[in-house]
């Protein structure tokens, strides 16, 4: 068994919470559909929104580069770094120079990718999150399972008890107004207190220099108003030519990712204020590898909406901690394989080849597509199941021979006459909750052979 | 090759495959009678096998190569190739190609259709004379509608249609439904169904729930597959619901 399909089977069992967890993020689904059909030129800019990426992934290493020098004259500091190790060094040298302590940062799955917070917090610098889904799961100690929900898996019943021993809210207290007034002014006190900001980064702007955040918290702003020092990080497929690029990714993200018309906030950031600085870290950490795949190039356009999650109908029902990679969903199974196929081949079953996933994205990504070449690429990689391996070499050596195919069935309709206990047993994967179809009487092709049909 | 587009003088090779060959056979006499009843020369090349989709959506699709050039040869001398299948039609439209390195139009992918979208859009049937006086709900396969464009697909932004409830209109007496998740997918998938099983029978028992809460006592679509996925879970559970693939609908009664 996968890894993916041990870890779903688990989840599974808790039937309630499988339908609850499914109809939750349907819900967010059918907002999306709501959304989208609300803007009746929506394909033309899924088509627009592609080809948009297309050209600035085909001319990345020029726009990373205007990108750069248009907000080194704004007077952003602009790091690079090759990979996580280089990016964690550069935040922790810029913080360490400030002598910073409390960092409070918005919502960046490039820090979860970079394993930034545990890194941090061994120097002794404490890392807050200040999206209220990022803060739960910080509390809780786990990592999020959806890259803009982070905490949909968890319900308010689980979120108070972790807040009462964490931020001593009344015992037994869930209601979802209450316990997000306390973590408000739970983090007020981090806000207050921090001396070094850092947000994430949805869209960096070449032809300005400027970085667009979009968050529905206001968190991202309210983070980098106090502090002195403001560092933004962003993988380099983030940069975007211009403001007119800009204007139809967010048209496309909120409503893709939530069903919302935009975010409710989308902050823009240009330059430092005067005595304050800010940074730019720009990482690659094997994002230019993808450029050089052919076949998987199309996941550097991805805009992390996490509609594809959020549609896919084996996410739902297995949660994001079913998948081996951190980012969970189609999105994750690619950009799983890319990072490494040794690691994360245990998600590629994670898919019963719906196609929906294609469907909503906004940037018309042929997720589902790769998923299917990846599993052409297993067997040569050595990572097919072998028993999946068996089942096909039998399956491919019957099929081709007609004289075994028919007897073959004969046999079938002879086997299935055995007692339910041999039929159904533990091994029979179907059999778990399905019936073994049952061999008709005569094939269509027996059939067609005696002149019945004629 | 040059589609013949007059059809009463098309020769049509009767694509069954594998799974209907053997579990769903009156699948295959159904398509046949429907064919035969609107005058079209229908004719079935014998020793028919698998396509070879389940090897390689579960990730060998090498292995179906020899498949192909079988299928290839078998349908050589037909005008078109029409199957009840629409996820295996697909698989021959979509891969052959490539398996068998020839252009499309050159190879059995340009002549090969699900027969709802045969019926529909070569044919173009106005008349049928089935009648089903029965409620059913209709499966909207993931491959019929998002590959095969059957059905428009809920996630994008187009016209609404649906050529399984263009010709189900033909039929008298039938009431057409549609469960609530539209085209939500029912966990078959091949290889999926048993390599993901937990997922796999989690996603069908939602899936057959939807097609209930429509008051329907069919289930019907162009992919026995699903069905056979699904009428796996109704058997296993005794649920008051059946399968039935639309050609049988279509062709009830002739």
């Amino acid at each position: 068994m996968s890894s993916h399909a041990k870890a779903a089977k688990k989840f599974i069992a808790d039937r309630e919470r499988t339908a609850w967890h499914d109809q939750a993020l349907y819900f967010v689904r059918e907002k999306r559909d709501k959304m989208a059909h609300d803007v009746s030129e929506w394909e033309e800019l899924r088509e627009m929104a592609s080809r948009m990426k297309r050209h600035t992934i085909s001319n990345l290493a020029y726009y990373l580069d205007m990108f750069e020098r248009n907000a080194t004259a704004n007077g952003i500091h602009v790091h690079w770094a090759k990979d996580a190790e280089e990016h964690n060094r550069i935040v922790y040298e810029i913080i360490q120079k400030h002598g910073g302590k409390n960092l409070v940062k918005s919502k960046s799955m490039l820090s979860e990718e970079c394993g930034l917070t545990p890194y941090l917090k061994a120097r002794g610098v404490d890392a807050v999150e200040s999206d209220l889904g990022e803060r739960i799961m910080q509390l809780m100690g786990m990592p999020p399972s959806h890259i803009v929900l982070p905490a949909i898996h968890v319900r308010r019943e689980e979120v108070g008890k972790v807040f009462e021993k964490e931020l001593h809210t009344e015992p037994g207290n869930s209601d979802p107004t209450y316990l997000t007034h306390a973590a408000r002014a739970a983090l007020r006190e981090k806000f207050l207190h921090a001396d070094i900001a850092m947000t994430g980064v949805n869209f960096a702007v070449a032809s300005s220099g400027a970085f667009v955040v979009c968050t529905n918290e206001g968190n991202a702003d309210m983070g980098t108003s106090f502090p002195k020092v403001h560092i933004a990080i962003m993988g380099l497929e983030k940069v975007i030519p211009d403001y007119g690029a800009l204007s139809l990714y967010i048209r496309l993200l909120a409503r893709s990712a939530t069903g919302q018309p935009s975010t409710t906030y989308t902050s823009h950031y240009k330059k430092p204020v005067e005595g304050q600085e800010m940074h730019v870290v720009i990482v690659d950490n094997g994002r230019s590898d993808i450029l050089a795949c052919t076949e998987h190039v199309n996941m550097l356009k991805c805009i992390r909406c996490g509609s594809c999650i959020n549609t896919c109908p084996v996410y739902r029902r297995t949660g994001g901690y079913s998948y081996s990679y951190f980012i969970p969903g189609p999105v994750g199974i690619n950009l799983g394989m890319l990072k490494s196929p040794e690691k994360y081949s245990g998600n590629v079953s994670a898919c019963s080849l719906c196609y929906s996933c294609s469907n909503v994205c906004p940037v018309k990504i042929d997720l589902a597509e790769q998923i299917y070449k990846w599993r052409q690429n297993l067997a040569p990689l050595h990572l097919a199941a072998p028993s999946k391996k068996f089942m096909e070499k039998g399956m491919k050596f019957v099929m081709e021979h007609p004289g075994l195919f028919y007897p073959a069935i004969k046999a079938g309709r002879i086997a299935e006459k055995m007692p339910r206990f041999v039929l159904y047993n533990s091994l029979d994967a179907w059999g778990i909750g399905r019936e073994l179809p049952q061999f008709a009487e005569e094939t269509f092709n027996a059939m067609w052979k005696k002149g019945k049909m004629k | 090759m040059k589609l013949v587009t007059n059809y009463y003088i098309m020769k049509i090779g009767l694509f069954i495959p594998c799974y209907i060959n053997a579990i769903y056979p009156n699948v295959g006499v159904a398509s046949y009678k429907l064919l035969k009843s609107l005058g079209l020369d229908v004719d079935y090349p014998l020793d028919q096998t698998c396509c070879g989709q389940p090897m390689a959506n579960g990730g060998f699709q090498k292995d179906s190569a020899k498949l192909a050039e079988r299928m290839e040869r078998l349908f050589e001398k037909y005008d078109y190739v029409v199957g009840p299948s629409a996820s295996c039609v697909v698989f021959v439209k979509e891969h052959y190609p490539t398996l068998l390195h020839k252009e499309e139009h050159a190879c059995i992918s340009s002549r090969i259709f699900e027969i709802c979208e045969f019926l529909h859009d070569v044919v173009k049937v106005e008349k049928l004379n089935a009648r089903f006086p029965h409620k059913v709900s209709i499966h909207n396969s993931c491959h019929g509608e998002r590959l095969l464009h059957l059905s428009s697909p809920s996630e994008l932004v187009i016209p609404r249609y649906s050529k399984l409830k263009d010709l189900l209109s033909l039929v008298k007496d039938v009431e057409v439904f549609e469960p609530k998740r539209v085209d939500e997918c029912c966990g078959f998938g091949g290889m999926f169904a048993v390599e993901e099983a937990a997922t796999s029978v989690c996603m069908g028992q939602d899936k057959v729930h939807d097609h209930m809460s429509t008051g329907a006592e069919y289930i019907t679509g162009a992919d026995s597959s699903c069905l056979m996925h699904m009428e796996g879970i109704i058997r296993r559970e005794k649920l008051p619901i059946k399968t039935i693939h639309v050609a049988e609908i279509l062709s009830n009664g002739l």
